[in-house]
């Protein structure tokens, strides 16, 4: 019990890291019908540019804004430089493109900080564990994550929900073509929301960075479950986003922290814990299939 | 026009079927096993061009059909030299002709099952779906220790063809590239057919082919299922040439690597995929030959060419035809 509720927690952490880059995701996907290969690029910019500055500095917590800074700044410079081409362009334009930033992305972090994997200690105050439960110690730093994530969360559902530019974001989700017709400069609307879906990549490069190894090709190995939740959760929808995110992070989790013990006491061997695996990893790609033959639009689907 | 493009199309015949003299004229025998994966890859890109180009099906997985292919020559090698029965019913072999047509009916197989399910959605969800089977594919070959796991099948042995001696790397690229020949032949008449007509139907407008009375879903259907068969034996064709069949074959990039090579050839043209799958393996043979950041290069080349051209290297290519 003790076991399973720590995995939940791990579960939860690894599911609003995927909420922080689904939730960008979704929102360039559904308003401006861009399929953003590159999303994941931002993420390693956010923890490479956090790492060094936390290095150099010494302090994790100047990490933040400088993993914030350098990812929003990059997808500003993309957008105007790139994207703002192929809006109009069919999305296999768009993978073409962004797949050439991929390449350019990870190339140009290999030139500057070479190949070895960067690590970052944990902040000084979130060094320890903190008993949750009688006998269930747990990471401080994961449940600061938890807590960064929710707030995030609650942050974007107040600017969508209260607010104009959340009203215009809404709009633009469910139809494109007349929020353009009414008169709303789409230019800025979309420049923004790139640079906000950016923003939130860094904040979840930053935060991953002292639990994972920072090195290149880490946006890469997020970005295909990252846009599992976008259409589980259905394209345009923060909401969707949210719970489908953490659905999956759990689901993920969970299988692969218990399925190699189950097929263990039915058969013997690494094999078990070779398929084990193999089967956890399949698990939400499953969960997604199924969700779209039930429904095709995912879950919170928006518009038409 | 008509007659210059066919002599065009016979001399890149002729310099195709003398390609091993000319590769070791120049000394480059390494050159030759590049071609021979070029036509390979062409093979496969233009098998997703079907669906993808044609049809309007974005596939995101064909990587399944095209590793399945491979898998298919990889483990009736495995049985064949281990002596051992798959599944305990059935011998492995080494012939060609018995794997490769096998490859295919596998390819087709699952190409029907994952295409059932898949065409009962469109736009995106289609891209993602489709990916999701391929992925659920590729962990499941990485967990079966039987097969290798994450290392794969070796294959010690080319497949043998009666009469010919497979060993010899240029029979190799003989046999490929009369596969490549026919298989492009083939689906020039499946694409001028009437079929093909119905298969631009639906891309352009569905809803109007549907009202016309032509099953859509059943059309669409058959156009995947000839679509994973293509894959199918270029990953056979692939197993043999490279001797190796691994769940890299299976990957997501792999996937993307075939919808690069038809974006960068021309999406919904003949040629483009074979142009698109050649260009994209010189340009990363020789840019890593030069740099070793050489992705860095490739990355910048695709962009430009993204945002220059519309249509890939076939627009391109018309363009300097036309100005002559």
């Amino acid at each position: 019990m003790i076991l399973f509720l720590e995995q939940l927690l791990n579960g939860l952490q690894f599911g609003v890291m995927l909420f922080l880059l689904a939730a960008g995701l979704t929102l360039i996907f559904g308003i401006m019908g861009v399929i953003n290969l590159a999303h994941g690029s931002l993420y390693m910019i956010g923890a490479y540019a956090g790492t060094w500055v936390a290095a150099e500095t010494g302090s994790f917590w100047l990490g933040i804004p400088a993993a914030l800074a350098a990812a929003a700044l990059t997808g500003f410079a993309i957008e105007a430089l790139v994207i703002r081409r192929l809006y109009a362009r069919d999305h296999l334009d768009q993978v073409l493109a962004t797949f050439g930033l991929i390449l350019i992305f990870n190339q140009g972090i290999t030139l500057i900080f070479g190949r070895q994997p960067l690590f970052t200690k944990l902040p000084a105050a979130f060094d320890g564990s903190v008993e949750i439960l009688p006998g269930l110690p747990y990471p401080t730093y994961r449940l600061l994550i938890i807590a960064a994530g929710l707030l995030v969360a609650l942050g974007l559902y107040l600017l969508i929900n209260r607010t104009r530019v959340g009203m215009l974001v809404r709009a633009g989700a469910t139809n494109r073509e007349m929020v353009r017709a009414l008169g709303v400069d789409i230019r800025l609307l979309y420049t923004a929301v790139f640079g906000l879906g950016a923003l939130l990549a860094g904040l979840a490069g930053i935060m991953a960075a002292p639990i994972l190894a920072v090195q290149v090709g880490m946006g890469e190995q997020i970005l295909l479950a990252t846009f599992v939740v976008v259409v589980i959760g259905g394209v345009g929808s923060i909401r969707g986003a949210f719970v489908a995110g953490l659905l999956l992070g759990v689901a993920d989790t969970l299988l692969r922290a218990f399925l190699p013990g189950l097929l263990r006491q039915l058969m013997t061997g690494p094999e078990a814990d070779a398929l084990g695996i193999g089967i956890a990893s399949i698990g939400i790609y499953l969960l997604m299939v199924i969700v779209l033959l039930v429904r095709p639009k995912g879950l919170f689907a928006v518009g038409s | 026009m008509m007659r210059r493009s066919h002599v065009f199309a016979a001399l890149g015949l002729i310099v195709l079927i003398l390609m091993p003299m000319l590769t070791d004229a120049i000394g480059q025998a390494s050159l030759l096993s590049l071609v021979t994966r070029a036509l390979i890859y062409g093979i496969a890109a233009a098998s997703l061009n079907l669906v993808l180009g044609y049809g309007g099906m974005v596939s995101f997985g064909h990587a399944a059909f095209f590793g399945i292919g491979g898998y298919v020559v990889g483990i009736l090698f495995q049985n064949f030299s281990d002596e051992t029965l798959f599944l305990g019913l059935f011998p492995g072999t080494n012939q060609m002709l018995i794997t490769v047509p096998l490859a295919m009916l596998v390819a087709g197989v699952l190409a029907a099952m994952i295409g059932a399910l898949a065409l009962r959605t469109g736009g995106v969800q289609f891209i993602m779906i489709t990916m999701a089977f391929a992925q659920m594919l590729f962990f499941l070959f990485v967990s079966l220790k039987v097969y290798g796991g994450e290392d794969g099948i070796i294959i010690r042995k080319v497949n043998e063809l009666p009469l010919l001696n497979m060993k010899d790397k240029a029979t190799l690229y003989w046999v490929v590239l009369a596969v490549t020949v026919a298989f492009f032949l083939g689906l020039r008449q499946v694409i001028n057919s009437s079929f093909g007509a119905v298969l631009a139907g639906i891309r352009q407008n569905e809803r109007r082919m549907a009202a016309l009375g032509i099953p859509v879903f059943r059309y669409k259907l058959y156009a995947f299922v000839l679509s994973g068969m293509g894959a199918g034996l270029a990953g056979a064709m692939m197993a043999n040439a490279m001797r190796f069949a691994s769940p890299d074959m299976l990957h997501w990039m792999k996937s993307g690597e075939l919808m690069i090579m038809v974006i960068l050839g021309g999406v919904g043209t003949l040629l483009g995929p074979f142009f698109g799958a050649g260009a994209l393996l010189v340009l990363e043979s020789t840019l890593s030959s030069w740099t070793e950041h050489w992705q860095l290069a490739l990355g910048l080349i695709l962009l430009v060419l993204v945002l220059g051209t519309k249509g890939g290297l076939m627009a391109l290519i018309g363009k300097v035809w036309a100005r002559k």
